[in-house]
């Protein structure tokens, strides 16, 4: 079926809005025809949204048999959008051709936090599931009455109501252009999945049909007719001070509109794109500064988190650790490191804002519209109900990079710059230098196994600096706050859990201590995809490995008789039967390795077979083949759950092998391409994922499973076949 | 100084009034509203903002829109034609071919400038072809996948 494009005023005569409000929001920002981006989800009137508790918050239906689905969720390249939309066709029982979805939207959607830590389809899919099955329940109660048949006797095809005589009606009739308010009253019944016709099959993503044809999509391709262009040049370094800026050396030029100072945040603002990047390279020439040296540089900096760490945090602790481990008869002590990472997006971050006197409305490539918009709020002490932000995709940003700060600007410029739409767009030396990274980790494990190769006793020190410094409520964590004359200082408020994430192993150990050194480290974090996890696994798995060596059994026996959750020992007995462990090749320039972890101890199961090959001269590997298995719970949509499995073994074996941020005292290094290397076609190995379905649990979040059991696959591969251990990460031979 | 240039680009001839300095991505993007071609890196570095010349895959990010007179400029969008997709661009969707998808112009314009020289092109080729572009989410085994797919179908 087609679905009928229908503009918002026709939708109001023709009226026929079923299970929605007909007030309608205050346009904050007409949609205009160049607005081709906003066409795309035009298809309802415009209502704040009035409370998680209300069908219509997440579900609408219309009189044209038009079904729209609205989420808090932003579509990130992870495919949430296809997901979602099978979960309500499924749950509605009508043609996934009818369902729209209106992503992210604090004018529309609900608030949902940050569309993070892989949660999304056990948050927002279950809301929705439930909603759906809510409008379904009411609108067959309606037809039993309608048709005068009892509720048990009715079946339901693509919205229409059928009653055992072949009389129906449907969804769109029964509501004939009336809003009914409802709420979830938690009694409507939910489909068995073998009733599901959409949810567990490899429905294609419809976006992707966009962006093969290049049409519009990122937040990057919106355009107003009054749009302007800008540009911010950011200092050379953390803390840099402006002392000088020929500001009429850069008025001068053509198309420039304006040049905007304040304290240290230098902005410029062209009619022409070109022009504002013209303006940026002559200001980066002519602009003086005063820099600061970072103190701590690469050489020290582990040593440094060792000394200058604060008074461990005690996360776990046992008394009879420390003696378990020492009466064990076999021990095993090693250290850990990981360098700083950065989430490179491809696309350098890019926000459009207006400020009029009604208010200010800013598109953005955020994870979470609503925290954006009350750090804004605070950002500006304004009234968050005079700013509305509204999600557009951006390039895959894998976490917190440089989304949010991008937005802040450009509403700083916005406001400063009234009643145009500026549009501002991040240089790619701006992405590199300026985003949050993942921060650098050292881990000390040790731990104490029978001979037989069972846990008795293991203790980890972490040391990290914090993985969230996501802008929720408080102006200092956009970066540029803290340029302005009257600067709003950065407090990291404590660090984040996130550095301990998997840390806790989910083998059996009878005995465990964790310890986290929370450390201040020389430059910028927050949240990268897995946050500690990565790191954590990485030395976790390593470890675990060798402590197979040293009891002398073999690594998929020594993992699973150390486990107890039986869907763990699934994952690993599928991947060793799927890749014929026990035949492999033993040339001697080939090395296997596995690991294993459930995301957070509570999300999806993976686990990993990694083979690499040693170069002639033994002074080089290359990553062959990643194997995977993943069981995360119901598997909504089969290729899409393969598709952003793969893209992470990929992407966690880039920053396994190849990445790490570089400074020196003058700054970071890291600023582009060439000085931040990822890889590429010609180095990726070949990907295979498995998916063990479970139509009968749960979803579970899957986006970040495969970050740290690649990280210790490559590595245990490595030392396979070496016969040394790497432990420090990149790994290099 | 803005000059007259004038440009052919997706079969048509088009004429504009620009700074000659100016690179041909910004011109394609905000006079054109074609928005296929991306801005990455603004450095050569990663195949974003590529458009096939003659034929040829280009940057577009530095290069200056004069340099590009007298070329057939063809974009991502030039190459549905009569309101059908180009099979490259069924084929990337087939197999899904995207995670957020930044990426996809360089891969699709790489892909096409390869198969214009080597028709049947090697596992290698194409790997080494499609190393132009910076695919961040990690999508390469799928790009690699379809151009394999579609060479040795068509
Ligand atoms: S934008 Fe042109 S190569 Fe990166
Ligand atoms: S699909 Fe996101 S950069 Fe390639």
């Amino acid at each position: 079926m087609k679905l009928l494009k229908t503009n918002r005023r026709d939708f109001l005569k023709k009226s026929g809005q079923l299970l929605i409000g007909f007030q309608l929001f205050p346009l904050l920002n007409c949609t205009t025809k160049e607005d081709e981006l906003h066409a795309i989800y035009n298809g309802i009137p415009e209502r704040p949204h009035l409370g998680r508790e209300l069908i219509d918050s997440w579900i609408r239906l219309d009189s044209e048999g038009h079904v729209t689905v609205l989420t808090g969720k932003k579509e990130l390249g992870q495919g949430i959008r296809t997901a979602l939309i099978q979960i309500a066709a499924d749950e509605l029982q009508v043609d996934i051709n009818r369902c729209h979805i209106i992503n992210g939207d604090t004018g529309q959607t609900a608030n949902e936090g940050y569309t993070a830590g892989s949660n999304s389809i056990e948050g927002s899919g279950k809301a929705i599931r439930q909603a759906a099955a809510e409008a379904k329940f009411f609108l067959v109660q309606l037809a039993s009455e309608r048709l005068d048949v009892p509720l048990e006797s009715l079946t339901i095809k693509d919205g229409s109501i059928y009653a055992a005589d072949n009389r129906q009606v449907s969804y769109w009739e029964l509501l004939d252009g009336q809003y009914y308010k409802r709420h979830i009253t938690g009694n409507a019944p939910i489909l068995e999945p073998a009733q599901h016709q959409y949810v567990g099959k490899p429905i294609p993503r419809e976006d992707i049909r966009q962006l093969v044809q290049g049409k519009a999509h990122f937040v990057h391709d919106l355009s107003f007719p009054d749009m302007v262009h800008a540009r911010v040049l950011h200092p050379p370094s953390y803390g840099a001070q402006l002392e000088e800026l020929k500001k009429d050396k850069i008025t001068a030029l053509p198309g420039i509109s304006d040049v905007l100072v304040d304290g240290n945040f230098v902005a410029v603002i062209a009619e022409r794109e070109y022009q504002a990047v013209k303006a940026w390279e002559k200001m980066k020439v002519i602009a003086v500064w005063e820099k600061p040296s970072i103190e701590t540089m690469p050489s020290q900096l582990f040593s440094d988190m060792r000394k200058h760490a604060q008074k461990p945090e005690v996360i776990r602790t046992d008394p009879k650790t420390i003696s378990s481990i020492s009466n064990a008869e076999l021990r095993l002590k090693a250290s850990y490191q990981k360098p700083y990472h950065m989430h490179a997006s491809a696309g350098p971050s890019c926000a459009l804002a207006k400020w009029t006197e009604e208010g200010l409305t800013v598109w953005s490539p955020t994870q979470g519209v609503y925290p954006l918009r009350a750090t804004l709020s605070d950002l500006f002490s304004l009234d968050p109900e005079k700013i509305r932000c509204i999600g557009v995709p951006g390039s895959g940003c894998y976490g917190h990079n440089g989304a949010d700060d991008v937005s802040a600007e450009a509403a700083i410029i916005a406001q400063k710059y009234p009643n145009k739409t500026i549009r501002l767009q991040w240089m790619r030396e701006d992405e590199h230098q300026w985003e949050p990274y993942g921060s650098a980790m050292i881990l000390d494990l040790e731990a104490g196994i029978s001979a037989d190769g069972y846990l008795q006793a293991m203790e980890s020190n972490l040391w990290s600096d914090t993985h969230s410094t996501r802008p929720n409520g408080q102006a200092g964590h956009f970066v540029s706050a803290r340029h302005l004359e009257k600067s709003i200082p950065f407090n990291k408020r404590g660090f984040s859990g996130g550095a301990y994430r998997n840390a806790i192993p989910l083998y059996i150990v009878p005995h465990y201590n964790l310890y986290l050194h929370n450390y201040e480290g020389p430059l910028r974090t927050s949240a990268l995809r897995g946050l500690g996890a990565y790191a954590n696994i990485f030395a976790l798995e390593s470890f675990i490995d060798e402590l197979a060596s040293l009891a002398g059994l073999d690594p998929f026996v020594f993992r699973i008789q150390n486990l107890q959750d039986p869907r763990a020992i699934a994952v690993l007995e599928e991947l060793r039967d799927k890749t014929n462990w026990a035949s492999r090749n033993s040339q001697e320039n080939k090395g296997y390795g596995i690991a294993f972890s459930q995301y957070k101890n509570s999300a999806a199961y993976f686990a990993v077979l990694a083979e690499v090959e040693l170069s002639s001269d033994k002074k080089s590997y290359t990553l062959q083949k990643l194997t995977g298995v993943i069981d995360a719970g119901q598997c909504i949509n089969p290729d899409g759950l393969i598709n952003q499995t793969e893209g992470g073994m990929i992407q966690s074996a880039s920053w396994t092998m190849m990445e790490a941020v570089s400074y020196d005292e003058n700054g970071i290094l890291s600023r582009d391409w060439n000085s931040y290397p990822i890889i590429s076609s010609k180095d990726i190995p070949v990907v295979e994922v498995q998916i063990i379905n479970r139509p009968e649990l749960p979803p579970l979040g899957a986006g970040e499973a495969a970050q740290g059991p690649v990280a210790a696959a490559i590595a245990n591969a490595v030392f396979d076949c070496t016969g040394t251990r790497v432990r420090e990460l990149p790994i290099k031979i | 100084m803005n000059k007259s240039i004038e440009l052919h680009i997706n079969g048509e001839r088009k004429l504009l009034e620009a700074d000659p300095e100016e690179p041909l991505l910004y011109i394609l993007r905000n006079d054109f509203a074609l928005k296929g071609p991306k801005f990455g890196c603004g450095l050569h570095q990663c195949g974003s903002c590529m458009v096939l010349s003659n034929g040829e895959a280009s940057y577009t990010c530095r290069i200056p829109c004069a340099t590009f007179e007298g070329k057939k400029i063809q974009t991502i969008e030039g190459l549905s034609q009569n309101g059908k997709t180009h099979p490259i661009q069924e084929a990337f969707f087939d197999v899904q071919a995207a995670q957020c998808g930044y990426c996809v112009n360089g891969m699709i314009i790489a892909a096409l400038a390869l198969i214009k020289d080597v028709p049947k092109p090697s596992e290698k080729e194409i790997k080494e072809a499609l190393s132009k572009v910076i695919c961040r989410c990690g999508t390469h085994s799928r790009f690699v996948d379809v151009v394999k797919k579609f060479t040795s179908t068509t």
